[in-house]
């Protein structure tokens, strides 16, 4: 089966993100970049269903040069092609995202004669979070999508007509969709645990030769005004004490806690 | 917590391994009222202590390393926080296996038992390596891994508990005040620390703080000269046979000398570190805070490209690591310095302000050790710790241009076969001297001593080797940085003459009613002599060891003139400093760039000199040891100028002749009169290479760094005089203790008997702390656990032997004595030759 993976590079998590003076951008100087997590769980969601039943993974991304970065991390953990779609600026809105994206498939699905089987995006992205993207594209190319997923599983060997059950979590249980191929799903953390490259992975991905296309749109209708730091939420640390004489007040934190 | 105070006796900034263990120790020490103040978290603040790879390999060739490796290593498992894996260094090439037996030989020096193994037996402690792209290791089972953090915090408790030590976590220094009152020592104080949480008035503040302490000095307007730099790790797995050890390090750690990485094991991951990716080096304001920082702050993001090399490399001596997953990769940050040795003591500059940075786990404790001891006693006790010194460094040193030169220059001989010999590439000819442009047209090898170029030989004196019949040596690692035409300047100096730069040389003036007084508190031999004569000295730190030995001359009643090796230039301007009464006595003036030397030695030195100069040359008219103003015609030269100078009749090669000092502005006119002078009576330029190593090892002359050390008294070096003058000096009560029993060893020249291998090669000892070993074998080790080492070498060519120099057991030093000397792990006959010098003992050329 043929499955394409949608990646966007985003600073890694964990660190304090500051923004620009002029509130343009994220202040890049102390940050490293990672694809956004839902779609790391894509790409290994990708590659178990190209394991189990054979086929090819494509990873696409849309951003700066150093975007490569993220493609070939996907190699690294078994993806086997990557497209990068430039961009000179930053903050591209959903819709002309999404437009890029919907023109670049249609490019490589004329290339390859065939659509892909499946396109999976993340659910949204780690740092704009704008929830769009996927359903845009894939109402542009006339597929089903469904959001919010964390299980798929595919009829047959995956390619061609067939259909896609996808799980999607609900309080107390989950829903299950049946979607025909070709279709799209927007995946979730959860779906997997994905795997960490192997050195030999990485050193294969180094290989990985990068289709770059050079595609362009209108800009849609959102525009980035400017980049806002929300207070910080300040937690306090009251060490209660050390040994068996802090018990005491650890019960009384308990007791207002309503914990005893 | 305890309340924030508002003055206390010791602040010490930074709480990674060096912090902490300063707290400890000077506790031990007996001091009381500290406060550890530390900007991140504990235990873990973000330094460099919290992501290391806790290893100790214990064999280094440099002695301060070594030994404080070891004494760290020891502190470790004395808190049971350390583990002896056993470490190995493989060999790809034949280089390296020399290299690795140049570490045997070093193991045997400090007594650390390590083995060569066949690339079978590296496979039978390590069965997963590949011995296919090796060629032996050398294992030593005492390499061991530590707990860093955990040692961290038991050191801080100690101090908590000792001396109640206050410790404040999450508290940023914002500010160093000094007290800026000019003093004729030229020196400020320290005066409070300004953090977030309050200011803390204190007299002691040390800058313990890894790879932020520039920026901390800075705030004092000062330097520490380290760079944040960036060693690569990634931690690998899981691995089904390192897991199933069930242990953190159940294996060796592997070093790949050769690719510049190390394999070690973490429980069930390997952990692969790299010093073999491009130098990689952050300004301090690039390293984010512990807020912005993903991991820590100088765990910055892993830039994969730099380690696709490595990878390879690392899966080609153990193939199981390919398949295993990068579970974590950082661009770890450690701090280099220009000269790869730490920055330790008190800082030149500001009264008060200590530094223990650029300092790496492995040596931590012992460094802390180094640093208490330091503030304590004046002078650490450990070791001698003047490589660390960072008084050692002069100005152009001190600039983010020549540190980030040489720290790139240098990150990738961290694992290097670094010569003894070797010469820095980058941040050359810094200082010039009067003298470059004719020594470039005799093709000067020129090597640096810190900042300065000295010529250590002429290539113009080729053909001296054809007329003294000398050849290169026959082997590459001998004759590297060496050149025959050394031994063909020393020889036609002992038959005609020879020039020598001596420009480097450090010259500093106390001026004033106290002058002369305070020379004599600083100097084991007395100062106040006639005007117009030098006195050849020691001086001793408190503990009566060496701190410099150098010449000071009486210039005028109110005038001393010192004059010292460039080497301990820094280090012995900052102690006349820091002793210098502030009274408005004495003056202190640096005098370095102003005056110019050069010596003139050489049976036919006289005759030279007597051509250019009116005076009465006889050693009735210029006394040994006697400082004689004069005037120097040039006009032989070419200039017309007559120069004013001063002859000071003294040798530090063996043949009669002169030190003459000038304004650096004659320097020119000078060497051309005597260039032309001397054209048919043989002068020649002589470099460094006659004057401090053959000429000095014929005579048996000290030298500061070499022979003379802090663990080393002057009854030991042979350099008491018979009596002691009446003044007080620095280190007079235990030099007058020492004096009361013999001295337990003797420092002498021994020559080397055989310098054949097994392989029939010509082998030159360099001086690299080679072993003294008796005839068993035996290394010979003292009472204060001193080993007998070679702490100076060289071909004597007017003896015809290789010469060597180190300290013996007084039933040992006396002239016959045979023992051995391990070179490149093989042995060579030795005999000691006394402890007076193999060519002309009775001084009768140098005094004719």
């Amino acid at each position: 089966m043929k499955i394409l993976c949608c990646v966007k590079r985003v600073p890694a998590p964990g660190a304090k993100i500051n923004v620009t003076a002029d509130g343009s951008d994220v202040d890049a100087a102390h940050l490293g970049f990672t694809t956004s997590p839902h779609e790391e769980c894509g790409v290994e969601g990708a590659v178990q269903l190209c394991e189990a039943h054979g086929g090819e993974v494509t990873v696409l991304t849309v951003g700066p040069p150093q975007a490569a970065e993220q493609l070939r991390y996907a190699a690294s953990v078994g993806a086997d092609h990557g497209v990068l779609v430039s961009t000179d600026e930053v903050g591209w809105d959903p819709q002309r995202t999404a437009a890029v994206i919907r023109e670049a498939i249609e490019v490589l699905e004329e290339e390859n004669g065939e659509p892909f089987d499946l396109i999976l995006f993340g659910n949204e992205s780690a740092d704009s979070g704008g929830f769009q993207v996927g359903i845009r594209v894939a109402h542009g190319l006339g597929r089903p999508i469904v959001n919010g997923i964390k299980g798929i599983e595919v009829s047959g060997d995956g390619s061609g007509a067939g259909t896609v059950t996808a799980r999607r979590a609900i309080d107390g249980g989950f829903e299950v969709y049946e979607l025909p191929r070709p279709c799209a799903l927007g995946v979730k953390e959860g779906l997997n645990l994905p795997r960490y490259p192997t050195m030999k992975g990485r050193l294969r991905s180094k290989k990985l030769e990068i289709r770059s296309l050079d595609l362009d749109t209108t800009p849609g209708g959102q525009r980035r005004i400017r980049l806002h730091r929300p207070a910080e939420q300040v937690s306090e640390t009251v060490i209660l004490g050390e040994g068996p004489e802090a018990a005491a007040a650890v019960v009384d934190v308990l007791e207002e806690l309503g914990v005893l | 917590m305890s309340e924030f105070p508002t003055r206390a006796n010791v602040v010490v900034i930074g709480a990674g391994i060096v912090g902490n263990c300063l707290v400890g120790h000077l506790a031990r020490l007996g001091w009381q009222d500290l406060v550890l103040v530390e900007k991140g978290p504990l235990p873990n603040p973000g330094g460099s202590t919290g992501h290391a790879s806790n290893f100790i390999f214990p064999v280094d060739h440099n002695k301060e390393m070594a030994l404080l490796g070891e004494q760290s290593a020891n502190q470790y498992r004395d808190m049971n926080l350390s583990v002896d894996s056993g470490g190995i260094e493989v060999a790809r090439t034949s280089e390296r296996m020399d290299e690795l037996e140049r570490r045997m030989t070093s193991a045997k020096a400090w007594g650390i038992e390590a083995h060569l193994l066949t690339p079978a037996q590296v496979k039978e402690l390590v069965p997963y390596i590949n011995t296919e792209v090796i060629l032996g290791g050398f294992y030593c089972p005492t390499v061991s891994v530590v707990d860093s953090l955990e040692t961290g915090t038991v050191m801080r408790k100690e101090g908590i508990e000792k001396a109640g030590c206050k410790v404040f976590a999450n508290t940023e220094v914002l500010d160093l005040i000094t007290d800026d009152t000019p003093r004729p020592n030229s020196r400020r104080k320290i005066k409070a620390v300004v953090t977030d949480k309050g200011t803390i008035e204190t007299q002691y503040v040390i800058v313990a703080c890894g790879v932020w302490s520039n920026r901390i000095a800075a705030m004092a307007d000062t330097y520490i000269p380290l760079v944040p730099a960036v060693h690569q790790m990634a931690d690998v797995g899981p691995i089904d046979i390192l897991a199933e050890t069930n242990n953190e390090i159940g294996y060796p750690i592997v070093r790949d000398m050769d690719t510049f990485c190390y394999e070690r094991q973490s429980a069930g991951s390997m952990e692969v570190g790299s010093y073999g990716h491009r130098p990689i080096l952050h300004h301090p304001d690039e390293i984010p805070s512990n807020e912005e920082a993903a991991l820590s702050p100088t765990e910055m993001p892993f830039t994969p490209d730099d380690f696709d090399q490595q990878m390879e490399e690392a899966i080609e001596l153990m193939d199981m690591l390919g398949d295993a997953e990068i579970k974590y990769a950082i661009n770890g940050l450690l701090s280099l310095t220009p000269d790869t040795m730490p920055c330790l003591g008190e800082i030149p500059d500001v009264e008060g302000l200590w530094s223990a940075a650029a300092v790496w786990v492995k040596e931590g404790p012992g460094m802390a050790q180094v640093v208490a001891e330091w503030m304590t006693y004046g002078y650490p006790r450990v070791i001698d710790a003047h490589g660390a010194d960072i008084a050692r460094f002069y100005d152009e040193e001190k600039s983010d241009e020549h540190i980030w030169a040489r720290a790139d220059e240098h990150f990738n001989k961290t694992y290097g076969i670094v010569h003894p010999a070797e010469q820095w590439e980058s941040r050359r000819h810094l200082v010039e001297s009067p003298y470059r442009s004719r020594q470039e047209a005799l093709e000067a090898e020129f090597f640096q001593a810190r900042v300065w170029e000295r010529p250590q030989w002429y290539n113009s004196n080729a053909d001296l080797c054809e007329r003294y019949n000398l050849s290169p040596r026959g082997v590459e690692w001998d004759n590297r940085w060496w050149s025959p035409t050394t031994i063909g300047e020393h020889l036609n100096l002992r038959s005609n003459c020879g020039v020598v730069d001596l420009s480097a040389f450090q010259i500093y003036e106390l001026e004033g009613p106290g002058a002369v007084e305070f020379a004599d508190r600083l100097a084991v031999n007395k100062i106040d002599v006639a005007v117009g004569r030098s006195i050849y000295t020691p001086w001793l730190n408190a503990d009566g060891g060496f701190h410099s030995d150098l010449t000071m001359m009486r210039m005028a009643e109110d005038r001393v003139r010192i004059v010292t090796g460039v080497f301990d230039g820094g280090r012995d301007e900052f102690w006349t400093r820091k002793h210098m009464p502030n009274d408005g006595s004495v003056t202190f003036t640096n005098l370095t760039t102003e005056i110019t030397t050069l010596g003139l030695w050489g049976p036919n030195a006289p005759q030279v000199l007597a051509q250019v100069c009116g005076h009465d040359l006889s050693q009735a008219g210029s006394p040994y040891g006697s400082i004689i103003p004069i005037e120097i015609n040039c006009a032989a030269g070419g200039d017309n100028r007559t120069v004013q100078a001063h002859l000071f009749r003294i040798s530090y090669v063996g043949d009669t002749g002169w030190e003459i000092y000038t304004d650096w502005s004659n320097g020119p006119a000078l060497w051309d009169a005597l260039f032309a002078a001397g054209q048919e009576l043989g002068i020649r330029p002589t470099g460094g290479g006659v004057y401090g190593t053959s000429g000095r090892l014929e005579k048996g002359y000290r030298l500061m760094g070499a022979e003379l050390e802090s663990e080393y008294n002057p009854l030991e070096a042979g350099l008491a005089r018979p009596r002691v003058k009446a003044a007080d000096f620095i280190g007079k009560e235990p030099y007058l203790k020492a004096r009361e029993t013999s001295p337990e060893v003797q420092c002498v020249t021994l020559t080397v008997e055989d310098q054949t291998d097994s392989a029939g090669r010509t082998r030159h000892m360099m001086g690299g702390n080679e072993p003294i070993l008796d005839l068993n074998g035996e290394r010979i080790v003292d009472s204060h656990g001193r080993v007998s080492r070679v702490t100076s070498a060289g071909y004597g060519p007017s003896v015809g032997k290789h010469l060597l120099m180190g300290y013996l057991p007084t039933e040992m030093a006396t002239a016959g004595t045979e023992l051995q000397v391990m070179y490149m792990n093989e042995l060579f006959p030795v005999t000691v030759v006394g402890p007076g010098s193999a060519f002309d003992p009775d001084d009768t050329r140098l005094k004719s």
